[in-house]
């Protein structure tokens, strides 16, 4: 057992970035992640073999990454949604190059500047590709701040694992917010090891491009095809979600990040009044839970999706349940955090 | 007889793609030879842009990137920084550089990082047709400035160069041409000063080589080539335009 | 004592090795070469100096020197 600490979220990100080997940060400040950065210049600074940067842009700060994940080392850059909407020329570029890396998106408020609170408004983006193209990146999504902790270490080894970039989609709530946490002793993980791809000079083999374009049509299809293979693994093997009193429920909320924080309280509160309701609270958005979902939906015929968005990943619940059980929905937007009581309040009109 | 002058090792056996005439291959070939020269070949890694000379992975005979649009400084400024022994070099051009990818330029100077940048100016886009580059002159007639480059709606040719120098954090930085022996050769001597503070860890370092776009700008290479003395060199005067005490 | 072999195949024929030749002994081929280009050819050979400035011009790197 490790010591438990007392850390705000966006440091607890740093924090476990280093531990996971990080020694390459690339980043540009915005609320509400500015804290990962400012952590991560303190610490890599001092280190040897390190490098942080202040970049001159967040499309910079990702072409950094691009470089240096591409020599081998992990290389990681962390923003909110205003500044992930620019890294995504260069996350379109290292997926298609497959190039490990880890991207923090501390999601905030949008359209548009939108604002400074905690939102969720960037599933779609970073769930369905983002950029252009056909890719995607393997989505985690924390709802604590040691999850944020375990997760941003689980990312590193994933993005190596598959040679693909990570997300770690949280929001400003999570970033700012204190938890005591624990970096625990990880067990060793056999990943696949770098030294046939990494550009490190030729010597003693023969010169290696990494090059994330091909103009024959037929070439670069059957590099979309590979990649699809391997998106299709990941969904086979590394879709994880929490389960919360799934068994005899009457509703099933689905719900993810800070807001299945607040289902929880949602859950216990609804005991009280003799309605059971529970929850399916999806830990990788890419891959989806749909598994589960589908599966849960045998049963339970009230499904209630909550997001702080219009509603997006409520499309991949549907998808899910497959007409199955009935899909409702509620959202609040642009940086308000839904209140347990008016959660409460949804599930009843779905009853 | 003994071979005087061939093909650099650095140069893999691929025939260019490039239209007859451009100097896309003299610059390429110059480099070349300068990696030879120092013997870091098996020690490089280079980053090309997009543009016509996205295809230099397949021309240089070491270990290359290519990068998004304008982003080559940012890339390089990554594999440099996680492998600070390693020779690293941009090759871009100039809507790479002096256009979309200006911000990454500027900051990699400024920052100083430990990189030779290889920028060809030509005054144009040569692979998307013919249009109008930041480097474009006055009155210069382009897809996109067909009545000729009005620097008062589309602003005046960017003097990369002198721009740079006003940066503390650029050692070395310099305008060569290649349109004719005598500059070609002053051209390898600068590239090998740019690599030369590279390999010494003094920092940025930047030749700007005024180069010929026979194709695009509707001139026969050699036509081309006394274009760029004729109408170029005047505008951007050749030199050097800044260098450490210890490569003058 | 000098001479050239130019690369036919890689000749582009863009004509700049003419100009830099400071003996004026390269000239272009009647043939077409594999990509459709008239090769350059040099002319009296025993003129050459072995200068390298056809070499040092030529883009594609067609052109090797011997003294």
């Amino acid at each position: 057992m490790g010591e438990k600490i007392l850390m705000k979220g966006n440091e607890a990100i740093g924090e476990a970035a280093i531990r996971a080997g990080c020694r390459y940060y690339f980043g540009y400040p915005i609320t509400p992640q500015s804290e990962l950065t400012a952590y991560m210049a303190k610490k890599l600074l001092k280190m040897k073999n390190a490098a942080f940067i202040q970049a001159e842009s967040e499309i910079a700060a990702i072409n950094m990454v691009y470089g240096a994940a591409a020599t081998g080392v992990r290389a990681m850059t962390s923003s909110s949604s205003p500044g992930i909407s620019l890294k995504q020329e260069g996350i379109s570029y290292i997926a298609l190059a497959e190039l490990p890396c880890v991207v923090v998106n501390m999601m905030r408020g949008g359209p548009g500047l939108g604002d400074i609170q905690p939102s969720q408004g960037d599933y779609f983006q970073a769930t369905k590709g983002g950029g252009h193209g056909d890719y995607h990146l393997i989505v985690l999504a924390p709802s604590s701040v040691q999850e944020l902790v375990d997760l941003t270490m689980d990312a590193f080894d994933l993005a190596d694992k598959y040679r693909n970039p990570v997300m770690i989609l949280g929001d400003g709530l999570l970033g700012q917010m204190m938890e005591a946490v624990e970096f625990k002793e990880r067990p060793k993980v056999d990943l696949p090891d770098k030294g046939d791809w990494i550009i490190t000079g030729c010597k003693d083999r023969e010169p290696r491009h990494i090059v994330p374009f091909d103009l024959d049509p037929s070439v670069l299809e059957k590099w979309n095809y590979n990649l699809g293979e391997k998106y299709k693994k990941i969904k086979e093997k590394e879709v994880r979600y929490e389960a919360v009193n799934t068994e005899n429920a009457e509703l099933i909320i689905v719900a993810y990040g800070t807001v299945a924080r607040i289902v929880k309280t949602v859950i216990s509160n609804a005991k009280e009044e003799g309605i059971n309701i529970g929850l399916i609270r999806p830990i990788t958005l890419f891959p989806f839970p749909e598994k589960v979902i589908n599966k849960t939906a045998d049963n339970v015929k009230k499904f209630l999706v909550v997001e702080m968005s219009l509603g997006q990943m409520v499309e991949d619940v549907k998808l899910s349940v497959n007409g199955k059980a009935e899909v409702n929905f509620y959202g609040r937007a642009g940086g308000i955090i839904p209140s347990p009581e008016e959660i409460l309040k949804e599930v009843k009109k779905c009853l | 007889m003994k071979k005087v002058f061939g093909r650099p090792v650095s140069l893999t056996d691929v025939p260019f793609t490039y239209c007859p005439g451009c100097h896309h291959g003299i610059a390429h070939r110059l480099v070349a030879e300068v990696l030879d020269e120092f013997g870091v070949r098996e020690n490089t890694i280079g980053v090309c842009p997009v543009g016509c000379s996205v295809f230099a992975y397949l021309f240089f005979n070491c270990d290359m990137v290519c990068a998004a649009h304008g982003r080559a400084p940012a890339i390089a400024t990554g594999i440099k920084r996680s492998r600070p022994d390693s020779i690293v070099f941009t090759y871009q051009g100039d809507g790479d550089l002096a256009s979309i990818g200006t911000a990454e330029i500027v900051h990699a100077a400024n920052r100083g990082e430990n990189i030779t940048v290889i920028f060809i100016n030509n005054a144009i886009y040569g692979m998307t047709g013919g249009q109008m580059a930041p480097t474009t002159l006055a009155g210069q007639i382009t897809q996109t400035s067909p009545y000729g480059r009005d620097p008062k709606t589309m602003g005046y040719p960017i003097r990369v160069s002198e721009m740079l120098s006003t940066l503390k954090g650029a050692t070395y930085i310099s305008r060569v041409a290649l349109n004719k022996p005598a500059n070609i050769i002053k051209a390898k001597k600068s590239i090998k000063k740019a690599f030369q503070v590279q390999l010494d860890r003094k920092g940025f370092s930047l030749v700007e080589i005024l180069s010929s776009c026979p194709t695009n700008w509707g001139l026969s290479p050699v036509e081309a080539s006394k274009w760029v003395e004729e109408n170029m060199i005047p505008y951007y005067p050749l030199g050097e335009f800044r260098v450490p005490e210890e490569v003058a | 004592m000098a001479k050239i072999v130019i690369d036919e195949e890689r000749c582009k024929g863009c004509e700049l090795c003419l100009t830099a030749c400071p003996k004026h002994i390269i000239t272009m081929s009647d043939n077409f070469n594999k990509k459709g280009y008239h090769p350059a050819k040099q002319i009296n050979p025993e003129e050459c100096s072995g200068c390298a400035f056809c070499a040092i011009t030529c883009p594609d790197v067609a052109i090797e020197v011997f003294k």
